[in-house]
């Protein structure tokens, strides 16, 4: 009774704090409803025994990816009154992609069939052997049979961010940057000279 | 409503008592931290420090929590208002919350879950909002300025400490609080793991925007950073927070490095086994909090872009070389964790 009284209460706040991400006029209020949303979802994991996947998705999430989105937002500088005046001009196609969207969900979802082996799986998700934890289980399944697809998505991951670094990446001319180590390797002799000058005579 | 009551009831009763347990403690030693740090620098710069309220300025902390609640919570007419208030409330929340997976003792943690240190590591990854929350929130651009620069400092610092967590995760194979204290760690694995330690004691420096990397405060050029718009209680909760946070940081170095409510050195006898686990955990954890002190005593503040190099160039490379050394070794001794 208790935990199906806090899987409701995490699934309203979930739904409640998505649709306010859409509908906040503020977009840093719609970040940290997006982050009250990803607090939930974790909750939820957590309810069903992945507590791994749930602190994983609080670490990258929400400690990471949204720190960055409240970064960039924070530091837009947009008339979001302006954007809202034409923004009626786009619901035709923002309906049309909704449409399409509700379409194909449906199509799968309807022709979706529960197993016959559900009862047993739900029971026993993963082998009796790896059932001490699911932080050891998911470790298993993911370095042995899905190595594959584990190490592929890592390189794609890879290839991304060295993207995005070569899109952003500008030699600039003209800045002095600091080099540390010539700084720390610099001798006296190098750069002071101690010179006698005689009264009347220049250097 | 009798079974109701029988099933949850004294349950809940129990963990309410359980976590005042812990709360109350905390609150205390938060107060006698700052006492502590003030004596501590006191005496480190040839002063006295705290010395009229009470016998040797015992009372301090009281007075200034006295102070804080009475004074008047202003809001700036421009700020945020929701948001502006419920910053501070975030860090305090947080800084507490983290407590509950703590092993101060065998077996004395409110909850003893598999994933303990991973808790742990979300909980601090969160502080930043309150601090980017209060920057924001204050429509100001100091507090601004202050939010951005800790933003950006505790995500740089957080990737090396979560590295840094990895190479013991390794020696230990689990991601349990209490075998991570319980494990027995040869001594060829000490040695590894020390690099990583004074890695660690650098970074939780900088995950709680204490000196030398306490750009997000900056007095001098950004005048109070991101609290500069706070006043008393508003004030006094990132106060605490913060403070919480320091001994709840120490405290996570006790439980990776330095072995947690055992005693030290490996030293055991009648009279050391006497002594309750928790005392050497709270004298340990102090230990750590004198360093944080001394620290800021002794440091001057460091420049934006070295702290950034600082960690990037230097602790992540090292963190990331570490841990593939601490594997390989690992694997040649045949010591991996089953």
């Amino acid at each position: 009774m208790l935990a199906s009284l806090v899987f409701y209460t995490f699934g309203f706040i979930l739904i409640l704090s998505s649709l306010f991400v859409i509908t906040a006029r503020n977009p840093v209020h719609s970040v940290l409803f997006l982050i009250l949303g990803f607090f939930n979802a974790a909750g939820l994991f957590v309810l069903l025994g992945a507590e791994f996947l749930a602190f994983i998705l609080a670490i990258v999430y929400v400690g990471a990816v949204a720190v960055l989105f409240l970064f960039v937002v924070m530091m837009l500088d947009i008339s979001f009154a302006d954007l809202r005046k034409d923004a009626m001009q786009y619901v035709p196609v923002g309906l049309l992609v909704g449409g399409v969207l509700l379409i194909e969900l449906t199509m799968v979802f309807m022709s979706w069939q529960a197993s016959p082996e559900l009862a047993q799986n739900i029971a026993h998700p993963i082998d009796a052997a790896a059932q001490a934890n699911n932080t050891k289980a998911l470790g298993l399944i993911l370095y042995t049979d899905y190595l594959l697809i584990f190490q592929m998505s890592g390189m794609v991951l890879l290839v991304a961010m060295i993207g995005a670094i070569v899109l952003t990446l500008r030699g600039r001319s003209g800045v002095r940057r600091q080099d540390v180590s010539k700084q720390v390797s610099i001798k006296r002799a190098d750069v002071v000279e101690v010179q006698k000058v005689t009264s009347g005579t220049g250097i | 409503m009798v079974e109701l009551w029988t099933t949850y009831g004294m349950e809940f009763v129990f963990i309410i008592a359980h976590i005042m347990a812990i709360i109350v403690p905390l609150l205390v030693s938060v107060a006698y931290l700052t006492y502590a740090e003030r004596k501590i620098m006191g005496a480190m710069q040839m002063r006295q420090g705290p010395m009229t309220v009470g016998p040797f300025g015992l009372l301090q902390p009281l007075a200034d929590g006295i102070k804080l609640f009475s004074k008047e919570i202003i809001i700036p007419s421009s700020a945020h208002r929701v948001v502006f208030v419920m910053a501070p409330m975030l860090t305090f929340f947080l800084s507490l919350i983290a407590w509950a997976v703590i092993p101060v003792n065998k077996d004395w943690a409110l909850a003893n879950i598999n994933v303990g240190i991973l808790y742990l590591f979300a909980i601090s990854s969160l502080g930043v909002y309150g601090v980017l929350m209060a920057g924001w929130a204050s429509n100001s651009k100091y507090a601004f300025l202050g939010g951005l620069r800790s933003a950006a400092q505790m995500v740089s610092y957080e990737v090396s400490m979560g590295l840094v967590i990895v190479t013991v995760l390794l020696c230990v194979g689990s991601l349990n609080l209490q075998d991570i204290v319980l494990v027995e760690r040869t001594w060829w694995m000490k040695a590894l793991l020390f690099p990583m330690f004074i890695i660690f004691l650098v970074s939780i420096l900088a995950e709680t925007n204490r000196a030398p990397f306490d750009l997000p405060e900056g007095e001098s050029e950004l005048s109070g950073g991101f609290l500069v718009e706070y006043s008393a209680m508003t004030f006094a909760l990132f106060f605490l927070g913060e403070y919480a946070n320091m001994i709840l940081m120490a405290a996570m170095a006790v439980i990776l490095f330095l072995g947690g409510w055992l005693p030290p050195f490996g030293l055991s006898g009648a009279w050391i086994d006497w002594v309750p686990g928790v005392v050497w955990f709270g004298l340990k954890t102090f230990g750590i909090l004198f360093f944080y002190v001394w620290v800021r005593a002794t440091m001057p503040r460091y420049r934006y872009d070295q702290l950034m190099r600082l960690g990037w160039k230097i602790f992540l490379p090292f963190t990331l070389i570490w841990v593939l050394v601490i594997a390989g070794c690992l694997l040649a001794f045949g010591a991996l964790p089953s």
